[in-house]
Parts: C-alpha cells; structure tokens; sequence
C-alpha cells in the first residue's frame, strides 16, 4: 500500500452528491413508506387471495389457481353489473364534467359577492358523503320532499328509489351534486390561467363569444379537462356508499355497480377470494381506462407543458 | 459505550423491565372474554354485565365484555372480524344465518359441557327451540331468545276510521287475514295514517313476510332446501294477496315509503313482542297485542330465535363454553327472559313471563308469547342465507310495483335461486 493512497482513501464519506441524494430520500421516505405499506403490499396480497378460496366461517384458505378466474366467466351476474357500471360511469361524468364547467364558466366573472357562490356551490364537497346521501333518501322517498314539492304543483313523482331507471339516474344526480364542486374550482383555476389578451385579440379578428370558447378558451384549459375527466372516471368506478345508503343495488340489479357487487360477494357472501378476483378486474379496467385516457392526451390536449 | 448512554440505557431497562414481567403475570391470569351483540340497549346491557358480574365471583381472573354491533350489517362486521384474525370469543347469531355458522365448523360444540355443569338440566330446554341450532345431535348455539312475531295494533287509530278492533274480531271467531286487511284498509283509507306495516320488511327483508304467507301454508324453499318453493300454488295466492293489499287496497305502504307504527302512525304492525319497549311513553296511544290473524289454513304462528354461540379454536375457547353454560343455566335464563323469550320449558308460563314483562298482560302472554312458542315456525334460513337472500332479494323487487305479473316474478326468483339451493 503507498502513502500517497492514504489521502484517498481518507476522502469524507459524505460527498456533496451523496449528501444531497440522502436528503431527497428521507424527503419522500415517508410518503414511500405509506404506499408500500398501504397500497403496494394490499395490492399483492389481494391478487395473492384471489388465488384463494377463502371460507372465513369454516377457517379455511385453500389454493385453487385460476377457478376464481373461471368463474369470473362464467358469474351470469356480472354483464348486468358491468352494465350498471359502465352507465353510472358515463351519466356521472358527462353530466359532471358538463355541469362544473357550466358552473366555472357562470362563476368566472367579476361580480360582487361572486365569492359567496363559489363557496356556496363548492360546500358539498366537504359535507360528509353518508350524512349528505342519507338526506337525499329521505327527499327521494316516495312520500319524501321531492314527491311532496311535485305534488305541489300538480304533479305525480315517480318512485325514484324503486324505478330501475329513476333509481340510477338518482344516485347519478345525488353523487354529481355532491362533487360538482370540486371540478367546478379545477376548471375556475384553469380559467383564470388563460390570458385576457387572446380574447382582445379573438375580438378584434371578430369572434363571438361562442367561437372564443370553442377556440380559445377549450383547447387552454384542455389538460385540466383530462387531469378531471381521469380524476371523475376512477371516483366514478369506485362509488359505494351512495349505493349501499340509496338502493343497496336495486331494484333487481340496476343499480349494482362493480364495488358494490365486489362487496356483497366478499362481505355479505363470504367469498373472499371472489371477492378479491372482482377487484383486480376492477385495478385492471381502472388501468386500461388511465391508459387510454393519457395516450388520448396526445391527440387532444394542446399546450401542455 | 459513553457513561451516559450507559446509564440511560440502565434507566430504561429499570423501568421497563419490571413493567414486562408485571405485563407477563398478568397475562397468564387474566383472561378476557368478548361477546358480540347487536342490542346496545341499557337494560340489555346491564342484565348481561350482571351476569358477567356473577360468572367473576367464582372466576375473578375471568372478565366478559359486550360489544353492540349494528344489526343492520351485525353479520358481516362479525366475518369481517374473523377474516381479520380478531373474532369475539362469543357471539350473537340471527336465525337466518344459524345455517352458515352451525355447518361451518366455526363453533365449539356445548352439548358435553351444558350436561357436564352441575344444575344445567339440559334435558329443560325444549327440542323445538334447539333443532336449529344443533348438528349430528351436537348443539353449537343456545338460543337464548325464542321470540314470536305478533300484531300490535293502534285502537284509537282503528276506532276512529269506525272498523272492527282485531279485539273484536278475535272475541267474535273472524280473526283472519281477510278482515284484519280489512281493517288496515278503512285506516288507511281515512288518509290520516297508514293500515298494516311488517315491520324491518321494507320490501328487502322479504323472509319476515312468512309472518303472513305461513298463514297460507307457503314456504320459500322445500323442507330439505334444496327445492325452490316460491311457485308452489300457496307461495302464489299468498305473495298475490299481499300484492294486493298493497297495491289494489292500499292496506298497506307501498315501497320507498317510510312509516313508524311505534310514532303513531299505523293501524297495526307485525313484530316481535321484544318491540314492546318502543311504544310511547308519552302521547300514548291505545295498544293492544294480537296473535296473527288465521289464514287459509287456519291458525298458525311464527317466531324469530337468537342463538349464542362460542368460538372453536380460539384461546379461551373451554372457559368461552363455560361462561356460556352459566349464562344459560336456570337461573340466568330467568334474567334473560326479562326481554328475550326463554327455550326453558320450565319458564314457559303465564306466571314467570309475567314477573319479568309487567307491560303485557297475562292475556296477551299466554295468547301470543305461550301458544306462538310452543306451535310457532322459524323464520326461513338456509346455508349460505346471504346470497340466496340478495338474490330473491333483487328478483322480487319486479313484484313491487302496481301491475306485476305475481307468477311470472315468482318464476324467475325460483329460475335464480334454484342453482344455489341445489349447492
């Protein structure tokens, strides 16, 4: 060993690079604690139990393979339930994207007091989800308030909560009002994002206010149209507790939505390992969705950063 | 190592040390004992903490607590519990369900212990109310509460629409279904307040409508329950008069609708006599209980049970089974009946049922609570309850609506539930 090595090999452990790399380790440590803890590990052992038949009763929890899989195919239930699924999904977000962007563009404006609607249309987001659907049962019962208002003026309400088409449109309606408000302030920020001096010069070319939003104001605010829809799609798929206080899935299965059957099948019915096959099938069509929507991204969105 | 870190580290173990051994002591003593319930009444409460209280007299290291579930979902928090690993030593269990938890193997068998405790007399409680509970001769859940479904009626509310009081009807030999929706119909005719609710029904609970169909001598499924039954011609007349006591007579609510007899705003509803702790105390109305009324095939009677049961394989499960056996022996069966109808022949009289239900009548206890023990069915149950019971579930709700085809309903409830009867 030579001398002149010795300085070398006395170079501090801790270099700047190293330093800054800890740093930013222990930075997200934490956060990368809480999803594999949370998210990761649940992940694989659901998959795990979806090898499984699990008798939670009879204590027994017997490896089977694929037959969970099988049995996916062949459950008769499950096209009316990813009927039920892909309806919900797609009133829930046609009407909640249309409304909130309806409402962000109503809501753009320098008015006095404007700030109190705001706040006004966003305070259901921070309203308990049972307690508000719980409300909402009782206005749609057929003797409840919305009935007693329409017989007010003369007109017969349907039995919202027990017509398969009234019931869907019901929990559609009950889930929207309850998270307009978060779009709504999504797309207000986007809105507000957009320079004043495109319109000017919109105007000064002659563009109506119509054109100016179809070609101005839309393609702007274009990636917080997909950052929402993402967001709307994946809560949408993954309603419960509006079900289960409303329609507990009915009546018949129209209202049986994939998280609620997934719950029915693993609580209520004990078969747990079925029950975790249903929410892979779940995790997968949430993936495929993301996917396409962030490769649709590239076709539609514009001046993304 | 520094003088500090080592007398820190000194410290510690000081203070840890022995608290680990008091903590290892006191884990070999003590044992803790749960029990699920889904009752988080007071009195309820504090009949079983008495009970509790005198198992500790002679077991001091042995402490039982309670734990009210909501019943709503009290089976599936219970499984849920277990598929977590952390199952009550005890547990309620519904009728419905008794099925599922007796077949599964989940449950200690209590038959030897029960007959091995001094002064149990097994022999007291009656085949009738165990038959549920039991397999191979083996019993795995008591039933601690045999409870008949019975009418409450509002005679104020009757009276006034000027119909005839199921008290009159029963005093004059018409007590049947035809009159008492009669009665229900010119209640609610008056507009004021509804006719005849079956009460936790809600047109989702459809096993407590054997409170009436039973009348017609209909059952959901065949006595080995492998069959469906809901075709059968006496499921058809009865499920299609009750279609038209709702729709047609308007005798009773219609679905989405929610009523509360107890509030004073019903003629009648059928329920267990358990109920009786919810009439008004102010604004009381008059009430009077009635057994059901007779049906096509004459009189006939219906009950709900509950068993307790102990779970096998668990740590305590031996002193769970004592603890159950002394729960259960005469004498606390007698604080039990307080509230829940006894499965002791010995108590089932007018006299020791009317020292603990001092809001009946000695009329009203040997009329509905005696004679619906002693002739009455259970509600129908089967393995695997829950999935059969969604899925009629789901099939009926077709049924519920002003112009359904009643057979063709029926039809398609048989067409779903019988390849899970057949299992």
């Amino acid at each position: 060993m030579s001398l002149a090595a010795e300085p070398q090999d006395r170079r501090p452990f801790w270099t700047v690079a190293r330093r800054d790399a800890a740093a930013g380790y222990l930075f997200i440590a934490p956060q990368l604690l809480g999803i594999i803890t949370f998210v990761l590990v649940p992940l694989g052992l659901v998959f795990w139990y979806s090898l499984h038949e699990w008798n939670v009763l009879a204590n027994s929890f017997n490896f089977v393979g694929a037959a969970n899989y099988q049995m996916l195919l062949a459950d008769r239930s499950l096209p009316a339930v990813l009927g039920a699924t892909a309806i919900f999904s797609a009133g829930l977000v046609v009407f909640n994207m249309g409304l909130a962007l309806l409402l962000a563009v109503l809501l753009d404006q320098k008015l006095k007091g404007i700030v109190v609607f705001r706040t006004l249309f966003f305070s259901p987001v921070v309203v308990s989800l049972v307690a508000w659907t719980i409300v909402w049962r009782f206005l749609l019962q057929n003797n409840g308030g919305i009935n007693g208002l329409l017989d007010m003026i003369g007109v017969e309400g349907p039995n919202w909560l027990r017509t398969p088409t009234t019931a869907m449109i019901s929990v559609i309606v009950v889930q929207v009002f309850k998270n307009v408000g978060l779009n709504m302030i999504l797309f207000l920020a986007a809105l507000q994002g957009v320079p004043k001096e495109l319109y000017e010069a919109a105007r000064v070319d002659g563009a109506g206010r119509f054109k100016q939003f179809r070609r101005i104001t839309l393609p702007l605010i274009s990636p917080t149209i997909l950052l929402t829809s993402i967001i709307t799609i994946v809560g949408s798929l993954q309603v419960f507790a509006q079900i289960a206080v409303l329609t507990q899935g009915g009546p018949g299965m129209s209202t049986t939505v994939l998280v609620y059957y997934l719950y029915q099948q693993a609580f209520q019915f004990h078969f747990f390992g079925y029950g975790a096959t249903l929410s892979i099938l779940l995790f997968v069509i949430v993936a495929v969705l993301t996917f396409a929507q962030w490769q649709l991204r590239k076709r539609v969105v514009f001046y993304e950063n | 190592m520094t003088l500090t870190s080592l007398k820190t580290s000194a410290a510690i173990a000081g203070i840890l040390i022995p608290l680990a051994s008091s903590g290892v002591a006191w884990a070999q003593d003590a044992v803790n004992l749960r029990m699920t319930t889904w009752s988080a009444n007071e009195a309820h409460m504090a009949m079983l903490n008495e009970i509790a209280a005198g198992f500790k007299e002679t077991h001091p290291n042995v402490t039982v607590s309670f734990e009210p579930l909501p019943f709503d979902s009290y089976t599936t928090t219970l499984t849920t519990q277990i598929a977590g690993g952390n199952p009550p030593d005890l547990a309620w269990i519904l009728e419905t369900t008794a099925a599922d938890f007796v077949n599964s193997g989940a449950l200690a068998p209590l038959t030897e212990a029960f007959t091995a405790t001094e002064g149990y007399d097994i022999a007291d409680v009656t085949e009738k109310a165990t038959a549920l509970w039991t397999r191979d001769g083996q019993l795995y859940a008591y039933p601690f509460s045999t409870s008949p479904f019975a009418i409450f009626v509002n005679n104020d509310l009757v009276t006034a629409a000027g119909a005839r009081t199921p008290a009159e009807l029963i005093a004059a030999g018409e007590w049947n279904w035809e009159n008492a929706f009669a009665t229900a119909k010119a209640v609610a005719d008056g507009g004021s307040a509804d006719g005849l609710i079956v009460r936790d029904f809600n047109y989702q609970t459809w096993q407590n409508l054997a409170s009436i169909w039973n009348g017609w001598g209909a059952t959901p499924w065949s006595e080995d329950g492998k069959t469906c039954a809901f075709t059968d011609q006496p499921m058809v007349d009865a499920m299609t008069r009750i279609h038209q006591a709702i729709f047609t007579d308007g005798a009773m609510p219609g679905p989405g609708e929610d009523i509360d007899f107890f509030a004073g705003n019903a003629a009648m509803t059928i329920t267990q006599i358990s109920r009786a702790s919810l009439l008004p105390t102010e604004d009381a109305f008059d009430w009077d209980l009635v057994p059901l009324p007779e049906g096509p095939v004459g009189p006939y009677a219906v009950v709900g049970q509950a068993g307790v049961g102990a779970f096998a394989n668990r740590p305590n499960t031996d002193i769970a089974v004592e603890f159950l056996a002394y729960m259960t022996n005469p004498e606390n069966s007698r604080k039990l009946a307080q509230y829940f109808p006894p499965a002791r022949a010995s108590l089932l009289n007018a006299e020791t049922l009317a020292e603990t239900n001092p809001l009946l009548s000695a009329e009203q206890l040997e009329n509905v609570v005696i004679s619906g023990i002693s002739t009455g069915t259970v509600l129908p149950g089967h393995t695997n309850f829950a999935q059969i019971q969604q899925t009629v579930r789901a099939g009926l709700d077709a049924m519920w609506v002003p112009d359904a085809d009643v057979p063709a309903v029926l039809q398609s409830v048989c067409d779903s539930i019988n390849p899970l009867l057949a299992r």
